[in-house]
């Protein structure tokens, strides 16, 4: 179907993430089985304008280091399975552990929207959070909501909408770490990009292979490498 | 200035901060508490322990994580605050 | 190059130190951002989560209210199902009458009746009359204390018991919701995240007596253990009862996640964290509709759908006679001799075996068996019902043994259905039948020839 776009949900557990994609679908849900197996994920439909999302709630995680088997379908889901748009759904009342997490989405995938939870609660516990900062920052749009209050929702399917249109273009910032890594990740990237051209980040990929994820390792040899040449 | 006092995580009294300096554990427990925020320099603060004395919750990266005293004797840092 | 190759070459450039370091600058990096965008106008602490949390974790405090919560999840769960439960019963039971006169008009054959009245439409809507309300209370109650933020807490306050056998203080939340639901609570098993914890959450679950089960220790603990009492002493006896086979369940649990942690779960891998996140006051009215709309009519949709071909398998086997003998019969006189050693008889051994799909249906197949009627009945009165227990054997002994039974033996069929799911292992799939099986023998088997023994009966 040509109007269907599929909407990833990654973000903490405790954030409110399960309270956006049941406000957002409604009962329209069903439990789809993806590529993970044995996690089977929650997705439901939002209609909206002439588009169809079709939202896939992925396991609520602190990192995406695939230290889990949630981990790994999440991070498996956003650079496989290459989701239309991302959303990074975070805690506006402990943001500094949540926006841990939304740096290393955006170093995974392009098309990515922050939403900031809770933000009734974080305005009552007298925390301003200043979007248009972050936005900057961040290089993609982020939206402040309330979940469980309905606050938001107009803005944040316009975006996603907006998005896919290509009305907006996300130019996700790229963590800079220290000058040791970096030197690393320069070695070992046109290599890698050699291997996966464009189909996903070989900035990304050269920091896992660093880091010694051989869950990622195992996932790269199913996924690129031929039956055969292996 | 007084030499920096070095205390284990599950040796905190409640209220105190304490600023991780190691973290002597492998493997995925130390990569969850990694993620989770007990990082090389971060500020932790003893909330309170269980009412059986085990596990103690530790507020960290503005959230509260409940540790065993098995992985916080593991985690060291300076006594920055007592909090008292 | 191949990828292999790419890898151990990244190996070379890594250090033991760069994940930490990875991990340390992106939290540099949250800092940073959160101390150029977010500012705080009042501290940044939430004083209403300390608050109640110095309550609900108190060293004094901390127990009597989890006991009271639970305590007060039950008895809205069993005052409010009483009355819906036999409104559902009265509708269904005036709607077989009209089935029944509709094949009696067509002149439907006498089985046609048999199979899809008696067997098929008594078996499932007994289910749901028993099952449907108090599960459409239990969840809800259960989600609203979950979105509350009050079952970590739980959690936080238990660990330290549940530490001792190896097990994750997370167990108290899925044993909790396993008086609901075991096939269920197998699924909730998902928020331990260690693998050896979790697996031993999967395995214990069916030593809490769920919803299906209830109803069968609760008619036995008032016909049986406090016969000889009236009143008020009478209902409190018939608690009490309840309460022992509840802890006998929980020593149970803890004996065999200590067990299990010591031998065929040793040294897989083990890690505890547990968030303790803000109270929130939950969306009381979307929590309560969702809850009841997506679990209970989930775990309902289960229910049925094994509780019917069980109804109607039922049914036949009563029906089917070679010789002057059901085949039912057959099976039950084959069990008898086993059933006695237990001090239980063939009937209860083969109420087990055809329940098997559904706790729910147990006791009614059991007395289906008393009156061969062949098919199942609601006996009008506790004195009646008493009557034909005692014709047919059976002492206070019988009683405790079957409510033993009931506690121990081996879970529902969805239940398995669930573990195996979740496991991916038929090795522990059968291990989750087994344990508690043998257990199901062993225990009343041992209090049996204990009594004869000692000649208390």
């Amino acid at each position: 179907m040509g109007n269907e776009y599929r909407i990833a949900l990654a973000g903490n557990p405790n954030t409110g993430k399960s309270t956006l994609f049941n406000a957002l679908t409604g009962l329209r849900q069903h439990t789809g089985n993806w590529a993970g197996k044995t996690v089977s994920m929650a997705q439901g439909s939002v209609p909206f304008k002439d588009k169809v999302f079709q939202l896939v709630d992925l396991p609520g995680t602190y990192s995406l280091f695939s230290n889990s088997k949630d981990e790994e379908v999440a991070r498996n889901f956003i650079v496989f399975e290459k989701p239309d748009v991302t959303l990074v759904v975070l805690d506006a009342t402990s943001l500094e552990r949540n926006l841990n997490l939304a740096l290393q989405v955006l170093e995974m995938t392009k098309n990515v929207v922050i939403c900031i939870n809770l933000i009734d609660e974080a305005e009552k516990q007298g925390i301003k959070i200043n979007e248009k900062l972050l936005m900057n920052r961040l290089g993609v749009p982020v939206i402040k909501i309330s979940a469980r209050n309905k606050i938001g929702f107009p803005l944040l399917l316009d975006t996603i909408d907006r998005i896919i249109t290509g009305a907006i273009e996300c130019h996700p910032a790229q963590m800079k770490y220290s000058d040791e890594i970096e030197e690393q990740i320069r070695k070992i990237e046109p290599k890698v990009r050699e291997m996966v051209g464009d189909r996903i980040s070989s900035r990304w990929v050269s920091l896992r292979l660093l880091d010694g994820d051989e869950a990622l390792l195992n996932e790269l040899n199913k996924r690129f490498v031929p039956e055969g040449v292996r | 200035m007084d030499e920096p006092k070095l205390v284990k995580l599950v040796n905190g009294e409640k209220g105190n901060i304490i600023k991780i300096t190691s973290i002597n554990l492998d493997g995925v427990m130390r990569r969850r508490l990694l993620d989770l925020g007990f990082v090389a320099g971060a500020l932790v603060e003893v909330v309170r322990k269980s009412p059986l004395g085990d596990p103690i919750a530790f507020r960290v990266s503005q959230t509260t994580i409940a540790l065993r005293k098995e992985e916080s004797a593991k985690i060291e840092g300076e006594l920055v605050s007592s909090g008292k | 190059m191949g990828i292999q190759e790419l890898y151990s070459e990244a190996q070379q450039l890594s250090t033991a130190k760069m994940r930490d370091d990875i991990v340390q600058q992106l939290y540099d990096r949250s800092h940073q951002l959160c101390q150029e965008g977010v500012s705080y106008t009042k501290s940044d602490r939430d004083l209403r989560t300390e608050k109640l949390d110095a309550i609900f974790t108190s060293p004094i405090l901390g127990f009597p209210i989890m006991i009271a919560m639970l305590g007060l999840v039950f008895y809205i769960t069993i005052a409010g199902a009483n009355i819906p439960s036999a409104m559902l019963a009265e509708f269904f039971g005036s709607l077989e009458k009209y089935i029944t006169s509709f094949f009696t008009l067509i002149h439907a054959p006498a089985w046609v009746n048999g199979v899809l009245v008696l067997g098929l439409y008594r078996g499932t809507t007994w289910v749901i009359s028993v099952m449907l309300p108090p599960m459409a209370i239990f969840f809800p109650t259960f989600a609203l204390l979950e979105n509350y933020g009050y079952l970590p807490r739980v959690a936080f306050n238990m660990d330290r018991l549940f530490k001792r056998v190896g097990a994750h203080g997370k167990q108290s939340l899925t044993m909790a919701m396993g008086f609901g639901c075991n096939a269920a609570a197998v699924i909730s098993t998902r928020i331990i995240e260690s693998p050896r914890e979790r697996m031993l959450a999967i395995l214990t679950n069916n030593f809490v007596p769920c919803n299906g089960r209830w109803g069968t220790l609760i008619v036995l603990s008032s016909l049986f253990m406090a016969a000889s009492y009236t009143g008020g002493v009478k209902s409190l006896v018939t608690t009490g009862v309840l309460i022992g086979i509840v802890m006998f369940g929980v020593i149970v649990t803890f004996f065999v996640s200590w067990v299990l942690s010591k031998t065929a779960l040793k040294g897989v891998p083990t890690h505890y964290t547990l968030e303790l996140p803000p109270y929130r006051k939950p969306k009381i009215f979307d929590t309560v509709i969702r809850s009841s709309v997506t679990k209970s009519w989930s775990v309902l949709v289960r229910a049925v759908k094994v509780a019917a071909p069980a109804a109607i398998l039922t049914w036949v086997f009563a029906n089917i006679y070679i010789g002057d003998t059901s085949i039912l019969m057959y099976a039950v006189q084959f069990l008898d001799p086993f059933g006695k050693l237990l001090g239980l008889d063939g009937y209860i051994m083969m109420a087990f075996i055809l329940g098997l799909p559904a706790n729910e249906i147990v006791f009614p197949i059991l007395l289906m068996g008393y009156l061969s009627t062949g098919s199942l009945t609601e006996v009008d009165s506790l004195v009646a019902l008493k009557k034909i227990l005692v014709d047919h054997g059976w002492t206070w002994l019988t009683a405790l043994n079957m409510m033993l039974f009931s506690l121990l033996h081996y879970p529902c069929g969805t239940t398995l259905l669930n573990v195996y799911k979740e496991t991916k292992s038929k090795k522990w799939t059968f291990l989750s039948f087994l344990i508690p099986t043998v257990i199901a023998i062993f225990v009343p088997f041992v209090i049996t020839q204990t009594v004869r023994m000692l000649g208390l009966i």
